[in-house]
């Protein structure tokens, strides 16, 4: 079913399941009106105040400010006091520390690429085969009727004749229709949930994705970050601001202004508003955004990233011209997002596959995720058997003097994939960029139930050592340490398909002038310790609440738990046969000189030959301990220590599926709570209260589902993950201790040849 | 079962059948001395000490007695104490068996029980075990030594003592030292040791001898640190072995809940290095208990020595006072003779030493370094077993 209507173009039929739900939305809005909705409109109209200062996006920003802003400002002073409001606001403030803003330019065309490369174009080819532009232009044509058309037509058009539009609305309409139970809610959370909804980004294909999930990025559980990110870069700040204030627009200003209007339309305004200012259609669309316009747009931008790389680059130019480096933060968000969609997808079509019910497969997301498995596991053959990138650290290079000097690492790529700019090219990095890519990484990805690979360890006694400038042998030992753990760090970032995808990777890899990544000392040991031991405190209560419905999870986390104990139980004893081997070393070398010692006063000549023979064996010998120690610590030790910590990451994702779990059981709560009171208004017969009370069920009936549905995404991906990194861990540890047998062979091999050469001398003696 | 586990294993009945390995060179064999096999119990070992003579001197050609270490130290105490064997390297006394370090560490393992897998702990004991062994058929070894050291020595086996030792075929119930004499030969030790300083500064008169005293002293000071750095060394091998038994047994719960079978073959490798390594400790330990045994020696020489000078002295001593001259020149024709004798004797003891310590030494060092080379080429196989059933599967 959906999938047929999906394919039709034109203004979007709904899916019937889903139509109901928009209209009692259309019926809350009218009855909660402004009220509810100004808890939402506060955090997003903070924004609001930057925007206004810009000068370019200042005619995009004035409708808006015109429609929405003086209530905004009201809002803010005032309503910003009503409970809904304040966390929101909390939360802003916060993250808006983070963030680095303005290098995004690069970044969007890069996504772009990704995006546009093979798999999408199974999905596009359907729609692609009829002439593309023609149904476009018509979908532009509709919307532009409004003031802001014809601009867009001219900035679309060209991506519009490239991609088809037709099946990209029907995914964007499907997600919409989930999206659109929720934004009725007066609530701060149900807004984030709307934007970030899972359901948008599932049904989407990569390429749709991209605009969905900026909004879901901008607003979701870290809506923090999202709004965080604009103000930090202050230049972008205005035009960021006014893509906020686009989206703010949307979802409220219909549900609240017109409140009859089809759910569609608000809803593609959601999806739309961030794809509009990615394409920093701001000023002319900024009138019109509300309506169809914006739908086409979103249309266009997920078609044409997808579609073709070139669309991308246009894209990206048009978006330069207007707002330069705001617009490529959010493109590249939503690039990330993309990636991230393709596993979910893949997996959900698995489950969806298997028996168990565990999956969710909201009816949209079965539709859309049906061409989208394809497409993941084209991507990751291309990864896994391809092996088309080749990354590899070398020439760790002291910069600077005293406190301020840091080591820089020539980060080497090779590589046929096409996302990359070149085939072969290499950056310099220092080690807080690498951390600076774990948080960025770990920000987007984790929530969503993925293993992000952890950095090594910031160690300040290694670092002050080198920063002093001691050229002896431990803190060559540690460069050479740390050179290998980042190496090994990357390629696993890498090796994931999905985090591969992540612009932030490509930026990492391609970029000439990174910027400095800030907060890392977050990370630093001690802080990266704690950041684990609290995923798994708060991980260990939640247990005891969680009735867990499959089991394997529950088996899994507790092996997981096990292999975590045993791993550094065995990272300590091997760290203790390192320190037992160095000291056999120095022995042994003690035992070599007193032997000479004994053979030069030996008086009988042959033995005193052969013991000062002896006395070479021993001293080989001991180089041999000394360097089977190091290779015992190389090879093993390290093995280790980066399982330890991938195991950690594991478990944050685990605890990922409990948070996601909890949330769902307190929205269930909840509802059951509004219930009750709408029980009792009955009883009481109070029939003014009683209508806020059905709309009050009706909004959390909303969240228990979008919960619920969130639940089940995170959980598949963490099993999916969870699986994914079994693997890589089978062959990672069989790769390593083969390369750690090899070396043990090695100076076994040593061994012979030393005593065999000593035999004759023994044999000598008379 | 963890009550006989928390009372260690039972050492009690090993019985060893210690196939000494012969470190004597002269074997006539009109006097074949053997132990075939020992019994500890508690803190007792009981040997088996088998004869096989054609000297008439015996009542049998072959008979075998039980006997004790304290019976041992009997037998080296009244050679030593005999006047005629000055000049003679009388051989060391076996050590005390001591087998309270893997008790000790059978105790301590018990302790740890509970923080141990299964394996782990099933692979400690065995260690130990193994451990417990060596240091058994160590002890059964150097008491064989001494004994077969006396047999070979063309006077020292004719001693009556000696004859009764193995002969006696009742429990020779030797008295053991009490407190007083503990301390008196403490103290004789004390007066020795001075006495050495004393006579250190005494001009030798004969250049060989001479020659020898320095050589030994500097020789005994060198080996002794040799063996204590090699002592060394095998503990920390030691120290590696036990490592890598933790290792393995940890790989090996590891590879319970990845039932990859990768990690099967890497608990394999780490039990067979482990295996590995500790035999070439014992190896090394073995090889560096020989190096003690001449140590052990070369003391004994620098003792007879010693003796033999403090005689010597004491003879100028009483030829310069020419007090009761007619006395003190008996004294002096005695001290002469006798000295003469031990220098006679000593000129050859110290020779037939020297031979006997070089061929000693030939021996061991060849088995060391073929040991050696056998483990490296037993590991290597299991090594190259391992990397090709990891890389196969």
């Amino acid at each position: 079913m959906k999938m047929a209507t999906s394919s039709e173009r034109s203004p979007p039929p709904f899916p019937e399941d889903l139509e109901p739900e928009p209209d009692e939305v259309g019926d809350q809005d009218s009855d909660d009106g402004e009220d509810i909705f100004l808890g939402t409109d506060n955090p997003l109209e903070i924004k609001m105040d930057p925007s206004l200062s810009a000068s370019d996006i200042a005619s995009s920003t004035k409708p808006l400010s015109e429609a929405s802003s003086p209530p905004v400002m009201d809002l803010l002073s005032e309503p910003a006091s009503e409970a809904s409001s304040a966390p929101m606001v909390d939360l802003l403030m916060e993250p808006a520390s983070e963030g680095s803003s303005a290098p995004m330019v690069d970044i969007l065309s890069e996504p772009a690429s990704e995006a546009s490369s093979a798999p999408m174009v199974d999905l596009l080819m359907e729609p692609a085969r009829e002439g593309s532009s023609a149904p476009m232009v018509d979908l532009l044509m509709e919307p532009a009727s409004e003031a802001s058309s014809a601009p867009m037509l001219d900035l679309f058009m060209e991506p519009a004749s490239e991609a088809s539009s037709g099946p990209m609305m029907n995914l964007l309409m499907e997600p919409a229709s989930d999206d659109l139970k929720e934004p009725p809610k007066p609530d701060i959370d149900p807004l984030a949930d709307i934007l970030n909804d899972t359901p948008l980004s599932e049904v989407k294909t990569p390429v749709a994705a991209m605009p969905q999930e900026t909004p879901s990025d901008l607003f979701d559980d870290e809506p923090s970050e999202l709004f965080a990110e604009p103000r930090q870069s202050n230049t972008a700040k205005q035009q960021q601001t006014s893509i906020f204030d686009e989206p703010d627009e949307d979802l409220f200003s219909e549900p609240l202004g017109e409140a009859s209007k089809k759910p569609q339309n608000d809803f593609f305004k959601e999806a739309l508003a961030p794809v509009a200012k990615a394409s920093n259609v701001c000023g002319p669309l900024s009138d019109n955004y509300n309506e169809h316009p914006t739908d086409i747009f979103t249309e266009e931008a997920m078609t044409t990233l997808p579609s073709a790389v070139s669309t991308v680059s246009v894209n990206s130019k048009t978006n330069g011209v207007h707002s330069d480096e705001e617009e490529p933060d959010i493109f590249a968000e939503a690039t990330v997002e993309l990636s991230l969609d393709s596993p979910r997808n893949d997996r959900k079509k698995k489950e969806a596959a298997k028996p168990s019910a565990s999956a969710p497969a909201p009816s949209v997301s079965a539709s859309a995720s049906k061409p989208q498995p394809k497409t993941l596991e084209e991507l990751e053959e291309e990864v896994e058997d391809k092996f088309e990138l080749n990354i590899s650290i070398t020439n760790p290079e002291k910069v600077g003097d005293g406190m301020n000097a840091y080591m820089a690492y020539k980060v080497s790529t090779q590589t046929t994939l096409p996302m990359f700019r070149s085939k072969t090219f290499t950056v310099r990095r220092r080690f807080s960029d690498f951390l600076g890519l774990y948080e960025k990484l770990s920000d987007k990805h984790t929530p969503n139930g993925y293993i992000v690979p952890p950095p090594p360890e910031k160690s300040i006694m290694g670092m002050t050592k080198v920063k002093v400038g001691k050229e002896d042998n431990s803190s060559a030992e540690f460069v050479e340490r740390r050179r290998a753990a980042l190496e090994r760090y990357l390629q696993r970032v890498v090796f994931h398909p999905s985090l591969l995808q992540d612009p932030d990777v490509r930026e990492f890899l391609e970029r000439d002038d990174m910027p400095r990544a800030h907060n890392t000392q977050a990370l630093s040991g001690a802080g990266f310790l704690k950041m684990i031991n609290r995923a798994t405190d708060s991980l260990s209560k939640m247990t005891i609440k969680m009735n867990e419905s499959d089991v394997w999870f529950e088996e899994k986390l507790q092996e997981v738990e096990a292999e975590d104990q045993q791993l550094r139980k065995l990272h300590i004893m091997v760290d203790s046969l390192v320190g037992h081997r160095k000291e056999l070393s120095v022995n042994t070398g003690g035992f070599a000189k007193s032997v000479a010692m004994l053979g030069s006063s030996e008086d009988n000549t042959a033995l005193s030959r052969a013991l000062s023979q002896l006395a070479e064996v021993e001293d080989k010998m001991e180089q041999l301990h000394q360097e089977q120690a190091a290779s015992d610590s190389f090879c093993f030790a390290e093995l280790l220590a980066d399982y330890i910590r991938l195991l950690g990451s594991v478990r944050a994702s685990f605890d990922q599926r409990m948070k996601t779990w909890q949330r769902w059981q307190d929205a269930q709560n909840m509802l059951q709570k509004k219930r009750e009171t709408e029980a009792k208004l009955l009883w009481a017969n109070k029939p003014d209260k009683l209508q806020q009370a059905k709309d009050d069920i009706t909004e959390w009936e909303a969240k228990v589902t979008q919960y619920e549905r969130d639940f089940d995404r995170v959980s598949a991906t963490v099993r999916k993950e969870v699986l994914r990194f079994e693997k890589e861990k089978a062959c990672d540890f069989k790769k390593q201790i083969i390369k750690y047998l090899e070396s043990l062979l090695q100076s076994q091999q040593q061994l012979i040849k030393y005593w065999e050469a000593f035999l004759p001398e023994a044999k000598a003696i008379a | 079962t963890s009550s006989v586990r928390r009372n260690g294993p039972k050492f009690t009945q090993l019985i060893v059948g210690a196939r000494s390995v012969s470190v004597d060179l002269n074997n006539d064999a009109s006097l074949l001395i053997d132990i075939p096999d020992a019994l500890c119990e508690r803190d007792k070992v009981k040997f088996t000490v088998h004869t096989k003579t054609t000297l008439s001197s015996f009542q049998k050609p072959d008979f075998s007695v039980p006997r004790q270490h304290e019976d041992f130290i009997w037998l080296h105490d009244a050679l030593v104490e005999t006047e005629d064997y000055a000049g003679l390297i009388i051989p060391p006394a076996p050590p005390k068996p001591d087998f309270e370090s893997p008790r000790e560490k059978m105790h301590k393992l018990g302790e740890g029980e509970a923080t141990m897998t299964k394996e782990e702990y099933t692979k400690m004991k065995q260690e130990l075990e193994a451990e417990y062994l060596a240091v058994f058929k160590k002890t059964v070894q150097v008491h064989e030594v001494f004994l077969q050291r006396l047999s070979s020595h063309p006077i020292l086996s004719k001693d009556r003592n000696f004859q009764i030792f193995l002969e006696y075929d009742q429990d020779l119930s030797v008295r053991r030292k009490n407190a007083k004499e503990t301390f008196g030969s403490f103290f004789k030790n004390m007066v020795k040791s001075a006495d050495e300083v004393i006579i250190s500064g005494i001009k030798e008169v004969d250049d060989f001898f001479e020659q020898e005293k320095t050589f030994l002293l500097d020789y005994s000071s060198k080996i002794k640190d040799s063996t204590a750095r090699a002592e060394k060394m095998t503990r920390s091998h030691k120290n590696v072995a036990d490592d890598y038994i933790h290792i393995s047994a940890t790989l090996n719960s590891l590879s319970v809940d990845d039932n990859t079978a990768l990690k099967k073959y890497t608990n394999v490798e780490g039990r067979v290095a482990s295996d590995e390594e500790l035999k070439l400790t014992e190896l090394l330990r073995y090889y560096m208990l020989d190096i003690q045994a001449a140590k052990d020696l070369l003391y004994r020489r620098a003792r007879a020595l010693a003796d033999y000078e403090n005689s010597n002295k004491a003879l100028d001593k009483a030829r310069l006072k020419s007090k009761d001259i007619t006395q003190a020149e008996e004294h002096q024709q005695q001290c002469l003779q006798k000295f003469d004798k031990l220098s006679e004797s000593g000129k050859r003891e110290l020779t037939s030493f020297k031979g006997r310590r070089v061929v000693a030494f030939r021996k061991n060092l060849i088995e060391m370094a073929e040991l050696e080379i056998k483990h490296a080429k037993n590991n290597m196989a299991l090594l190259q077993g391992c990397i090709e059933l990891l890389k196969s599967n």
